[in-house]
C-alpha cells in the first residue's frame, strides 16, 4: 500500500500521486512510484521553472538543436557543428566533494558524446563559502581534485572557468560543469526509440545500488542528515567512460545506430521512459539481462540506480553484431535487454513476471506544471542601500589587499590541477578572459566563457541575470569572437518559497532580455532548486556560458600588455557605482548596495566597435572591466604581459576615486594601440557613437593611475603581482 | 620514417602524438592498437601519454601485460626507436626498458604547465638537433613524475650520460623550484645505454606549434627523424 510516509520519502505530494493514479488507471506499484518520483522530481521534470523557462529566446539560423535533448548544437560552419551544454552537481558536491565533482563532469561529457560529439574541452562555474573556514577549503580540494581526476584522466581539457567565494555557499557549494564539443553536421544522433523489433543494449558498467534517488535528493533542502546522503552519491569511473566514450563515437561512425541516450540522473528510468516517449513508440525491458554489480537487486533499486558511465542504445536489428562487436574491442559489454514495441508502454519484467507496465508518456511529459507564487523578498529595500563610504588620501594599501581577495586572486593553484592542454587545441591557457580552441587546419577558432556574478543577483535579479550574459559575450569579444550560442545553469533555493520565485522569475527576464538583444539563442541548460541547507539560501546564482567565433585565429587577441609605450585607452564610461562590489565587499565586509546599471544596447555597441577594431588590427590586447573595477582590470593587464609591464594612467572623470578605480560600471573595455593605431581607433570610436578615452601610456615596472593629476596608486608590479599570486596557494600550503 | 603510436585502452594523448607527426612534420604515421602483434614496419615505436588501463593501480603497470608490448620489447632490444611520453615512460619504467620508478609529485597533486628543461646530452638519436645546455619549454601534466631510482643506478646514469633532460629554470639553472615534481637529479627524461629508448614526462607534441606556445617539442621529432639522413 502507498500511504504519505512512502509519498513523502519520494518526494511526491498527494495530489500528485492521485494524477498519477488517474493516469495510469490503477495504483502504482512501489517500482512505478519510484520511476514516477524520480522522472516528476524537479531535476528531470522542470515542474517550477517549466513555464518561465518559455520566455528565453531559443531560435536562430544556426540552430540545429535547442533545448530539449541531451544537448544544444549551433552549425559553424564547414560541416561541422558545436554540442555544448552545462550542468550542475552542487548536492552532490557537498556530500562527497570528489565523488560528486568526478561524476559531475562524467555526466556531462555524456550529454555530448551521447550526440555524436568528441567532447574537446570542460569548463567550470564554482562557488565555495569563505576559505577562513576548513570544511570549505575541504570542499574545494576535494571538488577540484575529483574534476581533475576524472577530466585528466579522460583525456578532455579543463581550459577555464571560474570560482567565487561568498558566505552564502558554504553549506552549499556550486559545481556546474561546462562541456563542448565538436560532430559532423550530418552525423548527429539523438535519444530514438523508433521502429517496432529493434534492439535495446545495455552498454558500459554494471549495474550497482549507487545513486539511488539522486535526482529526488537534488529535488529537496537538505537538513542536518547530509551524512546519511552519502550513499546517495554515485561513484566515478573515468577510465570506463573514456572507453565508452571510444567505443560509441566508433560505432556512430558507421551506420549502426537508431538512438542513443546516456544513463544519468534516473539511469534506466529516464532513458527507456525518455526515448520511447520522444519517438511515440513503447519498450520492453527484462531487468534479469541487466549486467548487475551486486546480488539480490530489486527491480525498483535497478530502474533507480544512478550507477555511472552506461549508455542505452537502440540499433538496428541486423547491426547489432557489429555493435557489439566494437564493445567487445573497446573490452565493454553491449548486452540485449529488450526491445523497442508498437504501442506506448514501458513494459518491464523481472523474474519472469511483468513488473512495471506504464504509459511513457505520462510518466514524461504529464508531470503537472506549477505556477509558483513569487513575492519581492523583504531583503530587497535595505540590502540595496549604501552609505556613503569614507575616502582615502591614496589607495595603494587597498588595491594590493584587494587583489588578494580569493575572488580576485590568480587561480593558477587551481587550474594547474586540470590538465588543460590535451588535445593540443589550447590556444589560450586558462585565467584569461576567454578561453580560446583552435579548430585544426582551420582558420576559424572557438571560444568560451563562463559568468555569473551571483551578488549582482541578489540585490537586482533582473540586472543580475542581463550582466550575466553581457560579461560573458563582452569576455568573448575581448579576444575577437562573436557569440552564437548560450547554455544556462541557473542555481537557485527552494522554489516553493515565493521569494526565491521571485529571484527566479527576474533572472529569466534579465537573461531573455540579454539574449535577445545581443540576437543569440539558449541552446540548453539546467536549472538547479532547493539549494537551501538548514534554511539558508544561496544567493540567485545564474551561471551562463557563451560559445563564439574567432573568423581568423591570427587576430586573436590576448588580455595583457604586449609592448612598452602603447596607448591605454578605455572603452565605454566611468561611472559613480559602487555597490556590489568586490570593493566593498573585500574592504569593507558589506554585501550592499545596488549592482551597477547596464545598457544592453551601449554594451551591445562596445562589444562590436571592440570586434571591429580587432578585425582590423588597431589594437594589441584588450580586457574587460569586470570584478574589482577598472584599477584591478589593469593590473590584471600587466600581469599577464609576458614581460609584467607596467602603466602610467591620468584619469579626468568627475566621480569620486573609489569609484573611479573600484566601481564596476559595466560595458567597458580596456584596450592598447601603438602609436600610429591609437588615432586610428579613437577617430572610429567617434564615428561609431562609442566613447573612446586615452588614460596613458604602457610601460616601466609600477602601476601609476592619477585622478585630476593627483597619484591615487603607485605600486611595484612585484609587490602587487605577489599578493594577487600567493593568495589561494597561501591558503592551502601544507603544513 | 615510419611511426607507430600505440593505443592502450586510456591513451589520451594518442592522437595529438599522431596529428603533430602526420600533420605538423608530415611523417608517415600509424596507429597500433594494443591487442594486436603487428608493429606494422614502423621505424619508431611512440608510447603516448594518458592514463593505460585508468592507471588504478601503479601508472603504467597493466600496459605493460599488453599484447604489443612483446613486440615492442623485442623490436627495443634489437635497437628499434622506442620513445616513451608521460604515461609512456611510465610504461617503459614498468617493461624494465628504462631503469627506476614515479612517486606521486611532491606537492601531492596533479601538475599541468609549462616547465624548462635542459639538455643534458645531445649525442643521442633524440636530442641530436638540440645543443648541450639548450633550454626547451615543454609542459607537464602528470601526477606521478617524480622520478626515484636507487643511488648506485643514479650513479650509472650519469656516468653512462644517460639522464637526457633536467628540470630547469628559464636560465638553466637546477633548483628546488624549478624541480616541480621533485624527481631525482632533476630528472625529465632518461635514454636506456644503447641509447634506442627515451622516456620523457614533458609531452613534446604540445610544444610543437607556435599557437600553443612553444615549437621546441619539434627537435625531439626532428631529431628522431633525421636519424636516418
Amino acid at each position: 500500500m502507498i500511504d504519505k510516509k512512502i509519498l513523502d520519502e519520494h518526494n511526491l505530494t498527494v495530489e500528485e500521486y492521485k494524477r498519477i493514479v488517474q493516469l495510469i488507471g490503477r495504483e502504482p506499484n512501489i517500482t512505478e512510484l519510484g520511476i514516477f518520483s524520480l522522472m516528476w522530481s524537479e531535476h528531470c521534470s522542470y515542474k517550477s521553472s517549466k513555464m518561465h523557462l518559455k520566455k528565453l529566446p531559443v531560435r536562430g539560423k544556426n540552430v540545429i538543436q535547442g533545448p530539449g535533448e541531451n544537448a544544444g548544437i549551433i552549425d559553424i560552419g564547414d560541416g561541422m557543428a558545436i554540442v555544448f551544454k552545462i550542468e550542475s552537481h552542487n548536492h552532490p558536491s557537498f556530500i562527497e566533494p570528489y565523488q560528486g565533482a568526478a561524476t559531475g563532469a562524467g555526466g556531462i561529457l555524456r550529454d555530448i558524446f551521447t550526440m555524436g560529439a568528441r567532447p574537446i574541452a570542460l569548463l567550470d562555474s564554482l562557488r565555495f563559502g569563505p576559505l577562513s573556514k576548513p570544511r570549505n577549503k575541504t570542499v574545494m580540494e576535494g571538488v577540484i581534485s575529483g574534476i581533475a581526476g576524472y577530466g585528466n584522466s579522460i583525456g578532455v581539457p579543463t581550459v577555464g572557468g571560474d570560482v567565487y567565494f561568498n558566505g552564502c555557499y558554504s553549506l552549499n557549494p556550486l559545481v556546474n560543469v561546462f562541456c563542448l564539443g565538436i560532430a559532423e553536421k550530418d552525423k548527429i544522433f539523438y535519444a530514438k526509440a523508433e521502429g517496432a523489433g529493434n534492439l535495446v543494449l545495455y552498454v558500459g558498467s554494471k549495474t550497482g545500488r549507487d545513486g539511488i534517488h539522486g535526482a529526488t535528493m537534488a529535488s529537496a533542502e537538505f537538513g542536518e542528515d547530509l551524512e546519511q546522503k552519502r550513499p546517495n552519491v554515485q561513484v566515478g569511473d573515468p577510465f570506463k567512460e573514456k572507453l565508452l566514450l571510444e567505443a560509441c563515437l566508433e560505432i556512430m561512425a558507421r551506420d549502426l545506430v537508431v538512438g542513443i541516450q546516456d544513463m544519468g540522473a534516473a539511469g534506466l528510468t529516464c532513458s527507456t521512459t525518455e526515448m520511447a516517449a520522444k519517438s511515440g513508440s513503447g519498450m520492453e525491458i527484462d531487468l534479469d539481462l541487466v549486467p548487475q554489480r551486486e546480488e539480490g537487486m530489486t527491480p525498483y533499486e535497478i530502474m533507480l540506480s544512478e550507477s555511472q558511465e552506461r549508455m542505452l542504445i537502440v540499433a538496428k536489428k541486423n547491426k547489432v553484431r557489429e555493435v557489439q562487436e566494437i564493445f567487445s574491442k573497446w573490452d565493454l559489454d553491449a548486452v540485449i535487454i529488450g526491445h523497442v514495441s508498437d504501442g506506448d508502454r514501458l513494459k518491464v519484467k523481472a523474474g519472469g513476471e511483468t513488473v512495471v507496465d506504464i504509459p511513457v508518456d505520462a510518466v514524461v511529459n504529464l508531470c503537472p506544471v506549477y505556477e509558483r507564487e513569487s513575492v519581492i523578498p523583504s531583503y530587497m529595500e535595505s540590502a540595496t542601500r549604501l552609505d556613503p563610504l569614507p575616502l582615502m588620501e591614496n589607495y595603494d594599501q587597498t588595491f594590493v589587499k584587494l587583489l588578494s581577495s580569493p575572488t580576485l586572486a590568480d587561480k593558477e593553484w587551481v587550474y594547474r590541477q586540470y590538465d588543460h592542454m590535451v588535445q593540443v587545441n589550447t590556444a589560450l591557457l586558462p585565467g584569461g578572459d576567454a578561453s580560446i580552441l583552435r579548430l585544426k587546419n582551420k582558420k576559424k577558432a572557438l571560444a568560451v566563457a563562463l559568468d555569473g556574478n551571483s551578488l549582482y543577483s541578489y540585490l537586482n535579479p533582473r540586472t543580475g541575470g542581463k550582466i550575466a550574459v553581457a560579461e560573458a559575450c563582452r569576455n568573448l569579444a575581448c579576444v575577437g569572437a562573436r557569440p552564437v550560442g548560450v547554455t544556462n545553469c541557473l542555481n537557485f533555493g527552494n522554489p516553493e518559497k515565493p521569494e526565491i520565485m521571485w529571484q527566479f522569475k527576474e533572472v529569466i527576464e534579465g537573461i531573455a532580455e540579454a539574449c535577445k538583444t545581443f540576437d543569440i539563442p539558449v541552446t540548453g541548460g539546467n536549472v538547479s532548486f532547493y539549494n537551501d541547507t538548514e534554511g539558508i539560501s544561496i544567493f540567485p546564482t545564474p551561471v551562463l556560458g557563451v560559445v563564439g567565433i574567432i573568423e581568423d585565429m591570427n587576430k586573436a587577441l590576448t588580455p595583457g600588455f604586449q609592448e612598452e609605450e602603447s596607448s591605454v585607452i578605455l572603452l565605454g564610461e566611468n561611472k559613480d557605482e559602487l555597490g556590489a562590489s568586490e570593493y566593498i565587499k573585500h574592504v569593507f565586509n558589506m554585501e550592499k548596495g545596488r549592482p551597477p546599471q547596464i545598457d544592453l544596447n551601449k554594451e551591445r555597441q562596445i562589444h562590436e566597435f571592440c570586434l571591429e577594431a580587432i578585425a582590423l588590427e588597431l589594437i594589441e590586447s584588450a580586457h574587460d572591466v569586470s570584478e574589482g573595477g577598472l584599477a584591478v582590470c589593469l593590473a590584471e593587464c600587466s600581469f599577464f604581459s609576458r614581460q609584467k609591464i607596467g602603466f602610467s594612467l591620468n584619469l579626468h572623470d568627475d566621480i569620486p576615486p573609489d569609484a573611479l578605480l573600484f566601481g564596476e560600471t559595466q560595458s567597458r573595455i580596456v584596450v592598447t594601440a601603438k602609436d600610429g593605431n591609437s588615432k586610428k581607433l579613437l577617430e572610429l570610436a567617434e564615428k561609431r557613437k562609442v566613447k573612446a578615452t586615452e588614460m596613458g601610456k604602457t610601460g616601466g615596472d609600477r602601476m601609476i593611475i592619477s585622478h585630476l593629476d593627483k597619484k591615487i596608486i603607485d605600486v611595484s608590479i612585484n609587490e602587487a603581482h605577489k599578493a594577487w599570486k600567493e593568495s589561494i596557494p597561501e591558503v592551502f600550503r601544507m603544513r | 620514417m615510419k611511426f607507430g603510436v600505440v593505443i592502450f585502452p586510456g591513451s589520451n594523448c594518442d592522437h595529438d602524438t599522431y596529428y603533430v607527426l602526420k600533420d605538423i612534420m608530415k611523417q608517415e604515421t600509424t596507429f597500433l592498437w594494443h591487442k594486436e602483434h603487428d608493429l606494422k614496419n614502423v621505424d619508431c615505436v611512440i608510447l603516448p601519454g594518458g592514463f593505460s588501463y585508468g592507471d588504478y593501480l601503479r601508472s603504467g603497470a597493466i600496459a605493460k601485460f599488453s599484447p604489443l608490448m612483446l613486440e615492442v620489447v623485442e623490436f627495443a632490444n634489437k635497437g628499434g626507436l622506442v620513445l616513451g611520453i608521460c604515461n609512456g615512460f611510465q610504461v617503459l619504467l614498468e617493461l624494465g626498458l628504462l631503469p627506476g620508478a614515479m612517486l606521486r609529485n611532491k606537492n601531492l597533486k596533479f601538475l599541468c604547465q609549462h616547465v624548462h628543461i635542459k639538455v643534458e646530452n645531445n649525442k643521442t638519436l633524440f636530442t641530436r638537433k638540440g645543443k648541450k645546455g639548450q633550454v626547451l619549454k615543454i609542459p607537464i601534466a602528470h601526477y606521478e613524475g617524480n622520478y626515484i631510482a636507487p643511488p648506485d643506478t643514479i650513479q650509472e646514469l650519469k656516468a653512462n650520460g644517460q639522464i637526457i633532460f633536467r628540470y630547469c629554470d628559464a636560465e638553466g639553472h637546477l633548483n628546488e623550484e624549478a624541480n616541480v615534481n621533485g624527481s631525482l637529479e632533476s630528472i625529465a627524461g632518461l635514454v636506456n645505454t644503447s641509447g634506442n629508448i627515451m622516456g620523457m614526462m614533458p609531452h613534446p607534441e604540445r610544444a610543437s606549434e607556435m599557437i600553443l606556445g612553444s615549437e621546441d617539442g619539434k627537435i625531439i621529432f626532428d631529431s628522431i627523424i633525421n636519424k636516418l639522413v
